[in-house]
């Protein structure tokens, strides 16, 4: 079938968390007729269990439609979903640039939020044309006169023609489908000219190997083309294209400049498909590659350990699984004495961790111990050598070092304004520079901060929400790194450093930090047959100490007219929680307090 | 020799429920008794032929307050049971009692009816506390009873006590203890309270830290105290909570921590006859229904009984360990062995020596039998967790 350049409309959809991305992705599909509503699975898009249950877009989704206008023209719409978090915003960037344009969708009694701007200026850096869309116009509390004006005056787009809609409810979707053709601009891109086209996503299949998603901007792929990914110079020659039909791959024999599809051809490794690469053909190559592409590096490391020890190659195995569909999950194995043999992994941010994390233990039913998550510390050495730090554990001798650096984050929190106060407490809580503060409106405030990262990996969301009641939203991006004064906190649990507790802190929040560290864990571990100290110290000082007082009594005295099911229910509660426990010396740590460092603040 | 089969009758109404406990019990009246009563014999008599080949050794009529029951109804129930089950008057035979609900009368025609054992709930020799408990009786009445029972023939009684009320003292719960030994009774049952969740303890007291609950240290103490004293006074304690003058443990109880069959009548009684543990179903409106309809025969498969758990050996194995390891005389390694064919120390053999290590399980010289320490008994939970076994994830 040729398809006529002015009836495709490549776009995707973008808002904040839960202003109803997803949920208008599936009344798109269900509008048009590529599914019945008896076939929808509530959000087709997000196939993965974990994203329906968060509610989040974790790997980028694509789909074709075709979309009848009123006057009965017939177009192509590929929409383009992305992720919607600033882990991924490498991902983000590379499903924009697929695009011609972007439907804003915003809530329309939340108005505008972070992430709403960072995904509207991530839009507007490629060039995309927007499309707002105001969600939710059924709530009670709906407003969309305000949030019109609020998109006008802090975006500076026109919204005054912005379909009214409640996606949920199936309200005014016809406007927004014939809106797409007016507002979102057709592809350009000359199908005789070399290939190039822009690798978005990558999936693998254990039967066809990589399945690369990607966009033409010129040229045309068919199946026996021959491709070279640029940025890794890995050749192929393609075995099938084709374009995303609803949760399935349907094959087509060519894709031309403007179209949006798949390609497969006996690719092994996820990691000659890297998102961002340009695809061209290795006998007739463009010039120069797409602009953009970078090598994505993870943010946030910590060590992930088997609960069981045996485990361990049944851990390094999901995770060979897991990084054939997620190119940008690191892990090399390491040592820890009090966790035995693990891996030391890097991700994205802090939600890439816990994804990663949760599949683990779900998909591959592994019970995992994790220690505090670090960021990558730049230390220089007296003799001027530098050395990147992952692991707290492998922090040199004060006495080696000259200096380290810390990597710092731009942040913009957008928040009411009978809570700017408690939040720029926070924010200078958590060593924040202040950078300015802008009105959205007159109770709507942008706050700019400059942050450590180390300050928000740990319990800075949570913080957040929890001194705005929910209110406060948040984004941020790499700034670069910055001298600072740090240091080791080591924890001593009988006396005895458990490596695995350590963490990499600032100086001045050293003996706050050990305090409170001590106080989570003598709540954390349970009391035993002797008692236990628990000591924080930095090098060779102790700077805090709690104590685990002994066992005295735990006695399950009635059991009554043969009714044994209450005690052994209690024993074998008692026995699942030792199995979660890590020996350490003479000690039992439960598994979940390495991660106490994740949860001291507790305003 | 015949198999053997301890027998629990489940009464499951109360006067009024004390305010720490969860068990199943019902407010009395007298309408209410009757009809559970009726059904009660029919479940008496329709069960007993599935057990005609076994020996009844211990019964326990038990609650709520069985000592409620008027006399008659109570001279009916032990008909039923003696003429459908194959048991001796010189089988021991206990009723729970309320010192409430007693009187000359009741206890002689009970006396005479085949009950030979008595365990009167006390608790308490402070009327305060008593009152406290939520308790319908005071000391007084108490020791009135108790001089009737043994005028009525009773030479086996026990005595409930409960130590760690709130805001009760050491010397405050050592003049308990003097109250019930001067009683001279032949068993005595002690616990500690334990504020269970969904009674009106757990309301009042439920967070634990409290302010009127006996400090920790405090609490060790009683328990610590309980022990010598009794000890002291010629009490020899041969279960976790429970001590007896030689001759008169409660062999119907130690029938559970044996793991010798029992067969539970009555509203919500459990059961484990073969290595099946079931039990009856504890609402009280279903079980009347079923047995108001016409006679039927029962078994397993019968939808009549719920939780019908056929024990695997694993599980066998854990409980044998669990429950015998409460009596101080605990395991013997060749009972084990002649039980289930494995040595112990095949599965066990790791547990039992950390636990020898840490003093909390002691061998006995010749290497045969293993029990809980003084320091064990203070943290069996602890000790008892780790003899549940592996399992592979379901």
């Amino acid at each position: 079938m040729k398809i006529d350049q002015s009836k495709i409309r490549n776009f995707c959809i973008i808002a904040h968390i839960d202003h109803g991305k997803s949920t208008l992705a599936d009344r798109i599909i269900e509008k048009t007729g590529l599914l019945t509503s008896r076939e929808m699975q509530a959000q087709v898009l997000d196939n993965m269990e974990l994203e329906r249950e968060r509610g989040i877009t974790i790997k980028a989704q694509s789909v074709r439609i075709i979309y009848k206008d009123k006057n009965g023209e017939e177009y192509i719409f590929n929409l383009i979903d992305t992720p919607g978090h600033v882990d991924f915003n490498y991902e983000v960037s590379r499903s924009l640039a697929a695009c011609d344009g972007a439907i804003l969708v915003v809530d329309a009694a939340q108005g505008i939020e972070a992430q709403t701007l960072a995904n509207v200026y991530l839009a507007l850096d490629h060039d995309l044309d927007i499309m707002p869309v105001i969600n939710k116009i059924d709530l009670p509390s709906a407003q969309p006169e305000r949030v019109v004006s609020e998109i006008e005056d802090v975006i500076g787009i026109e919204a005054h023609d912005a379909p009214l809609i409640s996606a949920k409810n199936g309200i005014n979707i016809e406007a927004v489908l014939e809106q797409i053709i007016v507002k979102i601009p057709a592809p350009k891109g000359d199908p005789m000219a070399p290939l190039k086209a822009l690798i978005f996503d990558a999936v693998y299949d254990s039967y066809k190997g990589v399945i690369v998603f990607f966009r033409v901007m010129e040229g045309k792929i068919t199946k026996g083309t021959p491709v070279r990914m640029m940025a890794t110079g890995a050749e192929f020659t393609t075995v099938e294209v084709g374009y995303f039909g609803a949760g399935q791959f349907i094959p087509d024999e060519e894709l031309s400049a403007g179209m949006v599809g798949y390609m497969t051809a006996s690719i092994k490794n996820l990691k000659d498909t890297l998102i961002g690469d340009t695809i061209t053909n290795a006998l007739e190559p463009c010039s120069e590659p797409l602009p953009g592409y970078k090598k994505v590096n993870p943010m946030v490391y910590c060590g992930m350990y088997p609960a069981d020890g045996a485990k361990y190659p049944d851990l390094r195995e999901a995770l060979e699984k897991l990084k054939l569909n997620d190119a940008s999950l690191q892990f090399e194995p390491e040592t820890s004495v009090a966790l035995g043999f693990g891996f030391r992994c890097g991700f994205l941010g802090l939600l890439h961790l816990e994804i990663i994390q949760e599949r683990l233990e779900r998909e591959y039913n592994l019970d995992l111990v994790t220690t505090a998550p670090s960021v990558i510390y730049k230390v220089h050495k007296t003799n001027g050598e530098e050395i990147s730090l992952t692991n707290p554990s492998n922090l040199l001798d004060p006495s080696e070092i000259d200096y380290m650096e810390e990597p710092i984050v731009s942040a913009e929190i957008m928040v009411t304004t009978e809570f700017i106060g408690p939040i720029m407490e926070l924010c200078q809580e958590r060593r924040g520079v202040y950078l300015g503060m802008e009105y959205m409106e007159e109770t709507r405030a942008m706050l700019r901060y400059e942050l450590p990262l180390n300050e928000i990996i740990y319990d800075f969301f949570d913080a957040l929400k929890s001194r705005s009641r929910g209110y406060a939203s948040f984004d941020y991006e790499m700034k670069g790194y910055q001298r600072s004064e740090l240091c080791r906190l080591d924890i001593l649990v009988n006396r005895e450093e458990v490596d695995a507790l350590s963490f990499i802190v600032f100086s001045g929040s050293a003996y706050e930090r050990g305090r409170k560290m001590c106080e989570k864990l003598k709540e954390e571990i349970p009391r035993q047959l002797f008692e236990i100290p628990i000591q924080a110290a930095i090098g060779s000082k102790i700077i805090a100490r709690e104590t685990v007082k002994a066992l005295r009594k735990d006695v399950l005295a009635k059991c009554y007219g043969g009714d044994i099911s209450r005690k052994r229910k209690l024993l074998e509660k008692q026995k699942e929680g030792k199995k979660r426990m890590r020996q350490v010396g003479n000690v039992e740590i439960p598994q979940k307090a390495f991660m106490s460092v994740l949860k001291l603040d507790d305003k | 020799m015949r198999k053997q089969l301890g027998l629990y009758i489940h009464f499951p109404f109360c006067v009024q429920k004390c305010h720490y406990c969860d068990f199943l019990s019902f407010p009395y009246s007298k309408n209410t008794a009757k009809a559970y009563l009726d059904c009660l014999y029919k479940e008496i008599q329709s069960t007993a032929s599935l057990y005609s080949e076994f020996d009844v050794a211990t019964t326990f009529i038990g609650g709520g307050t069985p000592s409620i029951m008027a006399l008659n109804d109570l001279q009916r129930l032990m008909e039923a049971v003696k003429g459908s089950f194959n048991i001796k008057n010189t089988d021991e035979i206990t009723l729970e009692a309320n010192p409430g609900t007693l009187s000359m009368a009741k206890l002689e025609e009970a006396r005479k009816s085949g009950i030979n054992r008595l365990s009167i709930g006390l608790q308490s020799c402070d009327d305060a506390e008593l009152q406290l408990l939520g308790r319908i009786h005071t000391y007084e009445q108490f020791c009135e009873q108790f001089e009737y029972a043994r005028a009525a023939g009773f030479d086996n009684i026990n005595i409930d006590v409960m130590s760690a009320l709130p805001r009760q003292t050491l010397s405050d719960y050592e003049a308990t203890l003097d109250g019930i030994l001067d009683l001279e009774p032949e068993h005595i049952s002690a616990y500690s309270l334990i504020i269970e969740e969904g009674t009106p303890f757990f309301d009042k007291y439920g967070d634990r830290l409290g302010k009127d609950m006996p400090s920790e240290a405090c609490e060790r103490q009683m328990y610590h105290l309980t022990h010598r004293k009794l000890s002291g006074n010629g009490y020899n304690r041969y279960e976790i909570s429970n001590y007896a003058k030689p001759g008169f443990k409660c062999g119907h109880n130690i029938g559970y921590w044996k793991r010798r069959d029992y067969l539970g009548l009555g509203l919500g009684a459990h059961s484990m006859v073969d290595n099946i543990r079931f039990s009856v179903p504890v609402k009280l409106d279903e079980y009347l229904d079923f047995w108001k309809r016409p006679k039927r025969a029962l078994d397993l498969d019968t939808i009549y009984y719920q939780d019908v758990d056929r024990l695997t050996v694993p599980t066998q194995i854990e409980e044998y360990m669990f429950l015998g390891f409460r009596l101080t005389e605990g395991i013997v390694r060749e009972e084990f062995y002649q039980t289930f064919g494995v040595p112990l120390d095949d599965v066990y053999g790791e547990v039992i020596s950390k636990h020898i290590r840490q003093n909390l399980i002691v061998e006995s010289k010749n290497k045969q039998r293993l029990f809980l320490s003084s320091r064990g008994i203070d943290i069996s939970n602890y000790v008892l967790a780790d003899y549940i076994l592996d399992r592979q994830k379901k």
